[in-house]
């Protein structure tokens, strides 16, 4: 609808629309299979770890099962929504590289905020703190 | 209730009674009687003199961006009058609440008022005044025929109204948040703010939000996709570049928005426990989450704002801007580093010395790009042929009044005089500075630069310049005193006051309240007065102030289909350029112009939006779940509606652009 009328419109001058048109995405059976095995196997491998209890202890595998969920991101970031440094002109992964900055913002500053919090209490009130259960 | 089954009652009417009608509190019945009377004069009207059929087919229905902007700027207006009669109401009450005085407002309804006030001229006045700007100039400025998504574009408007509604209805039906304008937990939470107030305000902003994150996607999709050939991003006029980042910085903090209020409504409705006091929840991370949306908030609104002040100051100074690089870099870095600086809001929670000076200092880097936008703005005056009209008065005191804010800003930049003005009213006066004298009086500029274009006549100057003088001089007296008072220790949001010298700053402050209603009443006449004489008013050539970018190379009010042939850009400052080079309309050649069709289902959607969000305000739950229902059957409905296009034959572009011709 829309976006028919508005190429339509741009049509009427000589096309030199600087970053317009949609370029066409590369679709193989072997990206879309490729990207199933991986993203399968990224699955079921957390998914045995916890079960099969590996790892004696939490902390690595949280660490390793996180390592495993960026990596699944990428994966289907990749194989499903065909993203490259092309697509779109390059808006795409500029959109991809501004939304990263921004997530890694929020995350770390929350994060280093809300482990901050308890500075300016009182010492006496801390150690009440650390004694509650 | 009469009704024979109470359980019944309560499934239909939820948690809502006769009690939550305030027939009690003589105030919400004067206002009630009054809104109605205005009400049924307005409806009865329209409906006399036939105008539904106009309304719904040219307006409410319209996918044309310029008539979506207008709306919103209508609707920026009506709020902006029910936002300031809030204002007028704390100014009055303190002004009179000292000793043994204890005003006319009790504690209950004073606590609504500024929740209201706040959340009200935030969302519901900026807001729709930014995005009615972007909306009506952008795609002229880019020399596109509409938005990317001309239907998504009359859905978002009317979201934006329907949470407006909501807000409203929360005047005589229930009560409204006695929480401030962000409703912090423990306060919001169900054990303490148990009535209707903290819903409506949930309910109110995500039916809005929704509009405004969709908005922001299809005009960043407008400005990234549809500009005219030849037009680089380093050739886009500098309202279109600011607008770009605003919509990119809307789009990025108001999920953040969303994400925070459906965990408060969690807690409220479900029974978790994110933000509670008890059983592990953290109301500090509302704080934090709140502010991560809340402060690119700020920029979102003043970034345009920005632009406006950019395209009035070369337009009047009859010169192109100074440095434009400089500009579109500040405009960046400003949009970046707004996501660092959040947690300024905050300096008194409790956090560290590092953490508290890494964001002092961040805040205080955001003056410099800032500060070489102003420098940009005198630069670009300097030695220009400076016309004073009304859009470059606002300029002017634009750069007065926001330097001042500016500084004080940096003031409360640094932790330790945070310590002693948080929350004070020093904090109050900096935050109206930079707001009112950054975003309110670049949109008053604005609306006076663009009115031409829209309409096709000029605003009345006379009238403007009164309403400029009373604004900005009611400003000064309205929140000088609010520094001094913040200085001395006044926190904010109090009702009532035991020291008697303090009295004759609050008074100050009500005179300049009042100066800034005449400069309100000023401007309804200004719109009033150049409707009458709009003859004398009229402007023919579609170029009143001898612009400099596209949008003024169309006619006033420009046709449906903006431009019958798609410009061509060489340069920044297109329309001068091609004036230069004595460019000619076409006359000839018309092609017939392929345009979107109206549709009513952004109407539908957003009334069954309006329907939903005040059922779950009063726990109406089958009406929610039907008109919720009926929401996705209704979004999924208009996805088979494949008539959605017509073309504007080419004999009717030659004739329209004919009139112009001959005119």
């Amino acid at each position: 609808m829309s976006d028919h009328a508005t190429h339509n419109a741009h049509d009427d001058g000589h096309h030199e629309h600087a970053h317009d048109g949609v370029e066409d995405i590369h679709v193989t059976l072997k990206g879309y299979a490729t990207g199933f095995c991986a993203a399968a196997l990224l699955t079921i491998l957390p998914f045995w770890l916890v079960m099969s209890g590996a790892f004696s202890k939490t902390g690595p595998a949280d660490a390793f099962i996180l390592l495993l969920a960026a990596i699944q991101i990428i994966v289907h970031m990749v194989y499903f929504l065909h993203l490259n440094s092309k697509s779109q002109g390059g808006w795409n992964m500029l959109a991809l590289v501004f939304t990263i900055v921004l997530v890694v913002i929020t995350l770390s500053g929350s994060i280093w905020i809300m482990y901050h919090l308890n500075q300016n209490m009182m010492p006496s009130m801390m150690r009440d703190v650390h004694n509650l259960p | 209730m009469t009704f024979q089954n109470p359980d019944l009652a309560k499934l239909v009417f939820g948690r809502l009674t006769l009690g939550d009608i305030p027939y009690d509190e003589p105030i919400l019945v004067y206002t009630f009687i009054g809104v109605a009377i205005g009400a049924i004069v307005l409806l009865g009207l329209i409906t006399y003199y036939h105008k539904w059929g106009y309304l719904w087919r040219e307006w409410f229905t319209s996918v044309d961006h310029k008539k979506i902007g207008i709306m919103y700027i209508v609707l920026a207006m009506v709020m902006l009058l029910r936002g300031f009669s809030d204002a007028l109401m704390m100014r009055a009450q303190q002004a009179i609440a000292f000793g043994p005085h204890e005003g006319y407002l009790p504690a209950a309804h004073y606590d609504q008022v500024f929740t209201a006030h706040g959340t009200i001229m935030i969302f519901f006045v900026a807001m729709p005044f930014i995005t009615g700007l972007i909306n009506f100039v952008m795609p002229l400025q880019i020399g596109s025929r509409d938005v990317a998504f001309p239907f998504l574009n009359n859905f978002s408007f009317w979201m934006t109204v329907s949470g407006a509604l909501l807000v409203m209805t929360s005047l005589f039906i229930g009560v409204f948040a006695r929480t401030g304008w962000l409703a912090y937990p423990p306060l919001s939470e169900l054990p303490t703010s148990p009535d209707s107030g903290v819903d409506y305000w949930i309910w109110g902003l995500q039916v809005a939000g929704v509009g405004t994150t969709l908005s922001g996607i299809n005009m960043i999709a407008t400005i990234v996709k549809m500009r005219a050939p030849g037009m680089t991003m380093m050739k886009m006029p500098i309202f279109t570049w600011t607008a770009l980042l605003a919509n990119v910085l809307i789009v990025a903090a108001f999920p953040v928005l969303t994400a925070t209020l459906a965990l408060l409504a969690l807690d409220r409705y479900a029974g978790t426990h994110f933000f509670t006091n008890d059983l592990g929840g953290n109301y500090m991370m509302y704080v934090n989450l709140i502010w991560v949306w809340g402060h690119p908030e700020v920029y979102i609104l003043v970034l345009p704002a920005f632009g406006v002040y950019s395209e009035v100051t070369s337009t009047f100074s009859r010169k192109r801007l100074f440095g434009y690089a400089s500009m579109v870099y500040a405009t960046v870095v400003i949009a970046v580093l707004s996501y660092l600086v959040w947690l300024h809001h905050f300096f008194t929670m409790g956090s560290g010395a590092s953490v508290n000076s890494f964001f002092g200092i961040t805040t205080m880097i955001i003056s410099i790009p800032t500060g070489a936008k102003i420098f940009n703005w005198m630069f670009t005056m300097y030695r220009g042929r400076i016309v004073y009209d009304v859009p470059m008065l606002w300029v002017v005191a634009f750069i007065v009044t926001f330097v001042i804010g500016g500084m004080t800003g940096v003031l409360l930049a640094v932790p330790p005089a945070d310590f002693e003005l948080h929350n004070s009213l020093f904090l109050i006066a900096h935050f109206h500075n930079v707001i009112i004298g950054g975003v309110l009086f670049g949109m008053f500029a604005g609306v006076n630069y663009w009115f031409p274009k829209a309409f096709g006549f000029r605003l009345d100057a006379f009238w403007g310049k009164v309403s400029f003088w009373f604004w900005v001089v009611g400003f000064y007296f309205a929140f000088m005193p609010l520094y001094w008072l913040g200085l001395m220790g006044v926190t904010r949001r109090l009702r009532h006051f035991d020291d008697p010298s303090l009295k004759i700053w609050f008074e100050v402050a009500a005179f300049g309240a009042v100066l800034i209603f005449i400069g309100i009443a000023a401007m309804i006449v200004q719109i009033a007065v150049s409707i009458i004489r709009r003859e004398q008013l009229r402007d023919t050539t579609g170029d009143p102030w001898h612009g400099r970018t596209l949008e003024w190379s169309t006619s006033s009010p420009p046709p449906p289909y903006n431009f019958a042939f798609t410009p061509k850009v060489y340069d920044i400052d297109t329309w001068w350029e091609m004036k230069r080079h004595h460019w000619r309309r076409p006359v000839e050649g018309f092609l017939p112009i392929h345009m979107p069709k109206n549709t009513g289902t952004g109407v539908y959607l957003a009334a069954l939006s309006f329907i939903f969000g005040f059922a779950m305000v009063w726990y109406m739950w089958p009406l929610a779940i039907i008109s919720f229902v009926a929401l996705l059957a209704v979004a999924i409905h208009h996805t088979f509606n494949y008539n959605r296009d017509y073309y504007i034959p080419a004999d009717e572009v030659a004739r329209t652009e004919a009139v112009r011709a001959g005119a």
